[in-house]
């Protein structure tokens, strides 16, 4: 049954021994579903408390330009963003380097006639099909909520999954450097601030000018840009910065991760 | 007795060596991730918070509200850290638990020793904070200097039920269990960020359960000098009992693992 089901999950045909990647973590997840589902709840919990229980101290939110908002609906994208980039790093650093490492996953696998890149695309695609579930979830969530206000929400999913790519495309490259478990703490380093501070919890506005701007050039920042012009209907081609800086991101970290992974592994 | 003690206190040092080379590791998330929410949340929403009146904090400023509920969350943080994935390791994957009890300490020992070294990094971390805090502006009163008490109490109440929890996992799946269902929501609903009054009945009687919010309760009312002794009392019962049980609970569980 679940061979079967493996087997039609919607992977791109374009992706080639990659899927065998995704077939063999699908395998691996139907005995751990109650740890996978859990994933969905993390932000879902951000959003009850801070969208409900702090939104009752910050009371009417005015954005700078003037637009009133509840504060939930504000948070809820961010929330979003946040959480497409938290299980997108998990799954490509944690997880990653203890199948590189500890598993050695990946050395049996490229004994078979799967290649460095089929790992790099296959680990991705799963990574960003996992999320993809988090997120539509989550989306269902927000319109129950209703903290959903235009059509154009309908593109949050997508922008959600780009942001993924982004993230898991940067983490697993980041990963084939990594030494140690202590290097993580690097990992922790970059995703905390960019949680905290990345206009998830106010507007960016509130910052001096020098500090605003080095917020603008984060990542999560422009995921966290696009998933509230999505949820707010307040779009506009300047979107297109974002998504493309993401699209780059993911690309560009894919590249360089399967490149280390043959380097890595097929010495 | 002493046994006891001086068995703990060797079991402690072995931890104090370890970490003698490991504490570098533990510089981001024990020292800079609790600034790191003071910094965005007290001050930064903060900012929001007060502008909007702060009747419903009891007219504190939300910095003074949410510091002494982040000083019990970081405490809970780290030991519910230092509870699970070392403990799984010394007693399945590299198994060091199996090589002390080969000597004269015993199964009990392992675990005074354990909850011993967990108190000293609660204490080490949230005294830093401490600081930071009151530098901030974000004690009250004197008295919230009392809330690091209170952090290492909520600590080892959290730690020990977790350390004999862990030792009845086959895999450390379990440990995502206690994150995603424990320690976040604790973390969240535990009135760090807002009176758990707003929460639906319910929910507000689940975090009257939780350990996290006695402590956040009690090391609040200390910082803002608003302290009812009968409630402080049931808050330090409730978290002694915890730790009492848990330890009792993972002692049972170290010696079945142990010593079979």
């Amino acid at each position: 049954m679940t061979t079967i089901a493996a087997r039609v999950v919607p992977v791109p045909v374009r992706l080639g021994g990659g899927r065998h990647m995704v077939e063999r973590n699908f395998m691996l997840y139907r005995r751990s579903w109650v740890v996978f589902l859990s994933g969905f709840f993390e932000p879902v919990f951000y959003l009850l408390s801070i969208g409900v229980g702090v939104a009752h101290l910050v009371g009417a939110f005015t954005l700078p330009d003037g637009t009133k908002i509840a504060y939930a609906a504000f948070v809820a994208p961010a929330m979003l963003a946040s959480s497409a980039m938290n299980g997108a790093i998990f799954d490509s650093t944690y997880n990653i380097f203890f199948r590189m490492k500890y598993a050695k996953l990946y050395d049996s696998i490229l004994a078979t006639p799967l290649r460095p890149w089929d790992v790099a695309t296959g680990e991705v695609t799963w990574a960003l099909l996992r999320g993809a579930i988090y997120s539509a979830m989550f989306v269902v969530v927000m319109l129950i909520m209703g903290l959903i206000s235009s059509w154009w929400a309908l593109l949050a999913l997508p922008a959600s999954v780009l942001i993924g790519f982004a993230f898991a495309g940067a983490g697993m490259a980041l990963t084939t450097f990594m030494r140690s478990w202590q290097d993580f703490e690097f990992v922790q380093l970059a995703i905390m601030p960019m949680f905290l501070f990345s206009a998830t919890f106010y507007p960016v506005e509130t910052y001096p000018v020098v500090i605003r701007q080095l917020v603008e050039i984060t990542p999560l920042y422009q995921g966290v840009v696009l998933e509230r012009a999505f949820s707010t209907g307040n779009v506009g081609w300047f979107l297109l910065v974002h998504a493309l800086y993401l699209a780059a991101m993911g690309t560009f970290g894919m590249y360089v991760a399967s490149r280390r992974l043959g380097k890595l592994l097929l010495k | 007795m002493a046994v006891a003690v001086e068995n703990g206190r060797r079991m402690f040092d072995y931890w104090l060596t370890v970490y003698k080379r490991t504490w570098k590791g533990t510089l981001i998330t024990s020292f800079l991730l609790p600034l790191l929410y003071l910094a965005a949340m007290g001050i930064g929403l903060g900012s929001f918070v007060d502008s909007n009146g702060t009747g419903a904090l009891g007219g504190v400023s939300y910095l003074q509200f949410i510091a002494p509920g982040l000083l019990a969350s970081t405490a809970l943080q780290i030991a519910v850290g230092e509870a699970t994935y070392p403990v799984m390791s010394g007693l399945k994957w590299q198994k060091f638990f199996h090589s002390m009890i080969a000597t004269p300490l015993r199964a009990a020992d392992v675990v005074y020793g354990q909850l011993g070294f967990i108190a000293f990094r609660v204490l080490s971390s949230c005294t830093v904070f401490l600081v930071v805090i009151a530098l901030f502006g974000g004690l009250r009163s004197p008295l919230g200097v009392l809330g690091l008490p209170v952090a290492l109490l909520v600590g080892l109440a959290v730690a020990a039920p977790i350390a004999a929890y862990a030792t009845t996992l086959e895999n450390d799946s379990g440990f995502a269990i206690v994150f995603r269902f424990g320690v976040v929501p604790a973390f969240l609903f535990s009135g760090a960020f807002f009176p758990v009054s707003q929460l639906p009945d319910w929910i507000e009687w689940l975090a009257y359960v939780s350990p996290l919010w006695h402590a956040v309760d009690l090391s609040r009312n200390l910082s803002l000098g608003s302290v009812n002794p009968l409630l402080a009392l049931v808050n330090v019962v409730y978290l002694l009992a915890w730790f009492l049980v848990g330890t009792r609970l993972a002692v049972r569980g170290f010696t079945r693992k142990l010593v079979g």
